[in-house]
């Protein structure tokens, strides 16, 4: 076996398990469920025509591939190559379109008329009230009421797209809460409906499934960067981390190379860092929870990292060391953000700006030196942010 | 575990959230004084995914007043000598996973569901259930087909929690018509000579070879439908029903006429009960 295999993201083993993390952690209603989408994400996985027909979504609809744009006056402040990988230039302004335009294919594919989705920032609700649209489904997106009030904009668009969204006032009423309760819907109303879950997370074969729909960024940026840098493979590929989708995707392309993965996560919502153990939202995974097993509520700037857990394949990449994940606050991520503003003109998503802030800090220093090359996913456009840092600034 | 068939009656177990109330214990003797055959306590849990509004309510209640889950154990402990039904935690796998089976073995817990965990990932609590002496009860739905189901029938102990719908714990207006055919279902491989499911009493050992009870659970929210799925399977579990009382301020006397009149209505059967075609119609 080479290196290169042995480092390689591979295919849950049988269970959903990444090495001792995933399964499938449901009610006994949601067993046949689980089972029917696995059994019909491989068939479809490996049909080509499913995979032309996604491909032509991609371009026409979506916009990919995204460019990948040098930034070329922060690496020269920085003293380092920094390639951004852009997927704010995806529709709907960011890389959650890419998962759920798979999954409304495959809801279709599979005679389903519904999708419903659990949102946080509301950036996975636009893009499947998107989809939905677009695939002639209904959509109910379940929000946390105080993520509702925090992200008004996106509320809007989903309503505008024709989609219900349903306010979620249990728990913490974030995210995480939004889940349970999309889990609920789904099985009371399993027959006709798809739960288009948006990050690797959730039980088997959500964190392999949205994982294969987000490769497509790792896939390009392997691309586009071979033919910017000599190496053909950058020294670092960087990627923010709330449930994980678009840096999983993102070191899809590059896990079988020599570059070191790095996860950012919010200081304040940091499964990888503080989180021990656990099992919620179907999986084994880590997580922010107390000595007996009750739930955290995380605390981030980025309502999209406002997530108590991390997809089980990164807590297996983080414990084999293959990918490190680190944190930065919030004010490293305001200064970030507004100094990619500057030196390249891009405001990019309050959730992107942590990758951006981690190398911002790291340039220069041992971990990040000069002279080194960076792949960085800007998972998304800054838009639904602006209100906020109004008030922030 | 003591539950068992053979007793001529169907079984009674109500649910009750632990630490729901300061003084929740009162809820379960009252409960066992009003003729439950066993409890079933349900461990707060941050993330009740499985849950309708009045149980995730009942649990949001008791963990903001400050219950743990080892409060609640040493609560339950120290009445231990006053309640002579078996005591059975229902619980999510994060839960189970932290406090530990001896921990609930030792507060003298005879018995185990775990909502959120299937077939494929209960064989290592199974082990250590045995180990400590606790039945793990596993749950089928009404989507279970009959090979899954033979296997839930094979390795459940205590007995078989058929859960009635397609959907979470709540009340319902009306008995889900599939829950009749999945008890139905779940009888008829337990009595299959070639599935050899029987129930020995894994406590003292000298109990006669029986067949393990099917009891239904999942929104029986009135003595009428008590009445129609005692019969269809061999008890029923009644969760929401009773915790939207408590959540009402109700008092342990006033659950205990409640769970006398589920008692009653399962005693008596269907005969003082709307016949189960009749009630099965609409689901909401
Ligand atoms: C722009 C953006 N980036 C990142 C995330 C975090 O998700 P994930 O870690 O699954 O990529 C979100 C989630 O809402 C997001 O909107």
């Amino acid at each position: 076996m080479t290196l290169a295999t042995q480092r390689g993201m591979r295919d849950p083993v049988a269970g959903g398990r990444f090495g001792s993390f995933g399964g499938r952690f449901v009610p006994e209603s949601l067993i046949p469920a689980c089972a029917a989408l696995e059994e019909a994400f491989r068939d479809a996985w490996t049909d080509p025509g499913f995979r032309q027909q996604l491909d032509l979504f991609r371009a026409v609809h979506a916009g990919r591939p995204t460019a990948l744009t040098p930034a070329w006056n922060l690496s020269a402040e920085l003293g380092i190559t920094l390639l951004l990988k852009r997927e704010d230039l995806a529709h709907t302004g960011s890389h959650k379109i890419n998962n759920v335009l798979g999954q409304a294919l495959l809801a279709r594919r599979m005679g389903k008329t519904r999708l419903i989705a659990e949102t946080g920032a509301g950036q996975h609700g636009v893009a499947a009230a998107t989809a939905a649209a677009l695939f002639g489904l209904r959509a109910t997106v379940y929000m946390g009421e105080r993520d509702i009030e925090r992200q008004a904009l996106n509320v809007f668009r989903m309503n505008l797209l024709g989609a219900d969204v349903v306010p979620v006032t249990t728990g913490s009423r974030t995210l995480k809460d939004a889940t349970n309760e999309a889990m609920r819907q789904w099985v009371a109303n399993v027959d006709d409906t798809h739960f288009c879950l948006g990050s690797v997370a959730g039980p088997h074969p959500y964190p392999w499934m949205v994982r294969e729909f987000q490769r497509v960024i790792g896939d390009e940026a392997r691309r586009q960067v071979a033919a910017e840098l000599p190496a053909g493979v950058p020294d670092v590929v960087v990627a923010c981390v709330g449930g994980g989708s678009n840096a999983a995707g993102t070191f899809a392309g590059f896990a079988d190379t020599g570059a070191r993965l790095i996860g950012v996560e919010a200081a304040g919502g940091a499964a990888m860092t503080d989180g021990t153990v656990g099992v919620v939202h179907g999986s084994r995974s880590l997580v922010l929870q107390n000595a007996e097993g009750q739930i955290a509520e995380a605390h981030s700037i980025a309502a999209g990292l406002d997530y108590p857990g991390i997809g089980p394949e990164h807590a297996h990449l983080g414990e084999s060391g293959r990918a490190q994940y680190v944190t930065v606050t919030d004010d490293e991520v305001l200064t970030a953000l507004k100094r990619l503003a500057r030196t390249e003109g891009i405001i990019c998503a309050l959730e992107s700006a942590h990758a951006v802030a981690w190398v911002m800090r790291a340039a220069g220093t041992d971990e990040l030196p000069h002279g080194s090359t960076v792949l960085l996913t800007l998972s998304g456009r800054g838009d639904k942010d602006m209100a906020q840092l109004q008030v922030a600034s | 575990m003591t539950l068992r068939l053979g007793t001529g009656r169907p079984l009674l177990v109500p649910f009750l959230t632990g630490g729901v109330t300061a003084g929740w214990t009162d809820y379960l003797l009252a409960y066992q004084e009003a003729g439950a055959d066993a409890i079933e306590v349900g461990l707060p849990f941050s993330d009740p995914m499985l849950d309708g509004t009045t149980i995730q309510q009942a649990s949001d209640q008791a963990l903001t007043r400050g219950a743990t889950v080892d409060a609640i154990l040493h609560e339950l402990t120290a009445i231990r000598g006053r309640l002579r039904v078996p005591i059975i935690v229902m619980a999510y796998a994060n839960l189970v996973l932290k406090v530990g089976i001896e921990r609930l073995a030792r507060a003298g817990v005879s018995g185990l569901i775990v909502s959120d965990l299937p077939l494929e990932e209960s064989a290592e609590l199974e082990s250590a259930a045995a180990a400590a002496g606790i039945d793990m009860i596993l749950l089928a739905a009404p989507v279970t087909p009959d090979d899954r189901l033979r296997q839930i029938c094979h390795r459940s102990q205590g007995f078989v929690y058929a859960v009635s719908v397609m959907g979470v714990t709540g009340e319902r207006t009306t008995l889900a018509p599939e829950a009749e055919a999945l008890a139905r279902r779940a009888k008829l491989l337990l009595a299959e000579p070639a599935a050899s499911v029987f129930h020995a009493g894994s406590r003292d050992g000298a109990d006669p070879v029986q067949r393990l009870p099917v009891l239904i659970g999942f929104g029986v929210s009135t003595p009428e439908q008590a009445a129609v799925a005692g019969r269809a399977g061999d008890g029923v579990v009644v969760g929401a029903a009773l915790m939207r009382r408590v959540l009402d301020g109700a008092s342990p006397a006033d659950l205990r006429r409640e769970v006398g009149a589920l008692r009653a209505a399962l005693d008596q059967g269907v005969s003082t009960a709307t016949p189960y075609a009749e009630i099965s119609g609409d689901r909401r």
